[in-house]
């Protein structure tokens, strides 16, 4: 069964009188436990789709079901506590907050759910170990490398163990060899059931991943195998 | 890790930013407690100076003619011997409607005596009263507890070169000079004060008197009122308030009141708006941050929680230091207000209150549209993942 349905969904915005369709019909799933890439190129609307897969953007039509649960259909906050709960997400900046430490960062997702301290912390220091930083965890930010910062990041997206793990151009920002060592981050990750939908523009990525799909002007251009090979 | 770990981690790692919205709050909460602790020190002692200041009601002879003194010099003709109260009339005093505001009935008899080759100004009193009205009296000896005794101004005794226990003569009648007063400044230095009936003899003006000072207990007593009712009760007198001094005063006082509570207003004005324009900078600061929140499931009320935590952390520490300044300040200036008296500095636990809560109030409330705003910002525009 499909832990991810997305069904005719399109987006458009409006600046003044011009109207912009970022995705248009666009319909696929994606199975749990699955390492999905999607790719395209700049300004394709892959990120747009991300942002929409994840209940952070909400369609212009279209719908998006996530484990059986219509994501738009949610009233009120109760999209943010399936984000809280469901989804964790990791960005292209990165995004950690500067002045929370590396192990604080990590604890973010947890600060407003009912675990106790202790299980707060060890949560975080788990996942800190996960990622191979066990021993960084009371540093800041602007103290650690920017590979180091991704493992952050990618710490506090898994730390409540979601079902699902989004990532933006997470190796946009990094060298080849830091990148490499990101994908296989993932892709271990992803051996141990993690779900894992990940937007990127490097076809190297997609070798790690078991399908890609390509969007292109705001549609699927085509879903293919891993590795970027167009089935 | 809990909501306010994340606001209290901004604050302490921030600290330049929010130094900076705390100084300002401290500047603004420290003025209003220096002018309204200074108002109220000032209130205080005024009010204490009416309680201390004595007659502040003066019953004399309804005369046709003028005063022929000022400054007090005597230009001759001096009307003090020209008519009389009844003393009888004075038990009147104590049936007006506000009779409870009376704390002392002092009435007098004056008249002019050869006394030691001099020509003095004897002044029957009744001591118990005189002195409970006079608290700034201070006797070297002992006031007069007889009819043989007597009370000597600082000067009179000079001129008449008096000491404690030296007998003086009036009118072929010897009297001891129990105690002599200490220099006060006012016209009691030079006179000679002997029991009112023995005055009242002396000066063959039995059974009358010249004037009669009213102490009236001064915290919202009705001066006014009572002189209207002393008037009433006593026609063939004239009546007056004393007060009209200390009322200047007091309007003095009321306006500074009221400038106070206009700079209040003032700087709670000032300091929401500076709180706002900083809270506002640093949501705006902080968009990806908010963003990041939203994205990891965070609600509205959980990004208002946090914002609005922060300033109330900064209002806390804001009203402690701007009431410790402000105090400070206060005390600073005191002395730049009084005529070169020193006055009680009016300290109270409820303006401590009160600034602590002002200062939170201002943080909160300059904080409260910048939090709703965070809290609206959209995620995908908050992360420009667009």
């Amino acid at each position: 069964m499909a832990l991810i349905e997305v069904t005719g969904v399109s987006k458009s915005y409006t600046t003044g009188d011009e109207t912009v369709a970022a995705l248009r019909g666009i319909d696929f799933s994606i199975a749990e436990g699955e390492f999905v890439t999607i790719m395209g190129r700049s300004g394709s609307g892959k990120s747009t789709l991300l942002s929409v897969l994840g209940g952070l953007n909400r369609p212009t039509g279209g719908t998006v079901t996530i484990a059986g649960v219509d994501l738009y259909a949610l009233p009120g906050e109760r999209l943010a506590d399936f984000r809280s709960q469901r989804m964790g997400f990791v960005f292209q900046s990165f995004n950690l907050i500067p002045y929370l430490t590396a192990l604080e960062n990590v604890m973010l997702p947890l600060a407003i759910s009912p675990w106790k301290p202790a299980e707060k912390q060890a949560a975080a220091r788990e996942a800190l170990d996960r990622v191979g930083l066990s021993g960084k965890g009371d540093r800041l930010p602007s103290q650690i490398s920017g590979g180091e910062q991704e493992r952050v990041a990618i710490a506090r997206a898994i730390v409540n163990r979601p079902a699902i793990l989004f990532a933006d151009e997470p190796t946009g920002n990094l060298d080849t060899g830091t990148s490499n060592r990101m994908m296989e981050l993932f892709r271990s990750l992803n051996e141990g059931g993690q779900t894992v939908v990940m937007v990127t523009h490097n076809p190297e990525n997609c070798s790690y991943a078991e399908r890609t799909i390509h969007i292109r002007d705001g549609v699927v251009e085509a879903i293919g195998q891993g590795g970027g090979g167009i089935a | 890790m809990k909501l306010h770990n994340i606001s209290f981690n901004n604050l302490r790692r921030r600290k330049a930013k929010m130094a900076f919205l705390t100084v300002g709050l401290v500047v603004g909460i420290a003025t209003i407690v220096t002018l309204l602790t200074l108002t109220r020190s000032m209130s205080a002692d005024i009010e204490r100076k009416m309680d201390e200041f004595g007659a502040n009601i003066l019953i004399t002879p309804q005369q046709n003619g003028l005063s022929l003194t000022y400054g007090g010099i005597s230009l001759g003709g001096v009307s003090f011997d020209q008519t009389e109260i009844k003393e009888s009339d004075l038990a009147v005093i104590k049936t007006i409607a506000n009779h409870k505001n009376i704390s002392a009935v002092a009435p007098k008899v004056l008249g002019g005596v050869q006394a030691g080759g001099h020509q003095v100004l004897l002044v029957g009193v009744q001591f118990p009263q005189e002195l409970k009205m006079k608290q700034w009296w201070k006797v070297f000896g002992e006031t007069p507890k007889g009819p043989d005794e007597l009370l000597v101004g600082s000067e009179a005794a000079k001129v008449l070169n008096l000491m404690t226990g030296d007998t003086l003569d009036i009118k072929g009648k010897s009297f001891k000079v129990s105690g002599i007063l200490d220099e006060t400044g006012s016209q009691d230095d030079s006179l000679v004060f002997v029991d009112l009936p023995v005055a009242q003899r002396i000066l063959g003006k039995e059974g009358r008197v010249s004037l009669v000072e009213v102490a009236a207990l001064c915290s919202g007593c009705p001066i006014a009122d009572m002189v209207q009712q002393l008037a009433e009760k006593l026609p063939g007198t004239k009546v007056s308030a004393i007060q009209q001094v200390v009322e200047g005063r007091l309007k003095a006082i009321d306006q500074f009141k009221r400038f106070s509570y206009a700079m209040t207003a003032v700087v709670v004005f000032i300091g929401s708006l500076m709180v706002f324009v900083t809270m506002m900078g640093s949501v705006n600061e902080r968009t990806t941050e908010i963003g990041v929140f939203r994205a990891i499931g965070f609600r509205k009320s959980h990004i208002m929680r946090i914002i609005l935590v922060e300033a109330a952390v900064v209002g806390i520490l804001a009203g402690v230091i701007g009431y410790a300044a402000g105090i400070g300040g206060a005390r600073l200036a005191l002395p730049f207000m009084s005529d070169g008296k020193a006055l009680h500095l009016v300290v109270d636990g409820g303006l401590a209150g009160a600034a602590l809560a002002l200062s939170v109030l201002l943080a909160l409330l300059g904080s409260l549209y910048p939090a709703l705003h965070a809290s609206k910002l959209d995620p995908t525009e908050a992360l420009r993942a667009l």
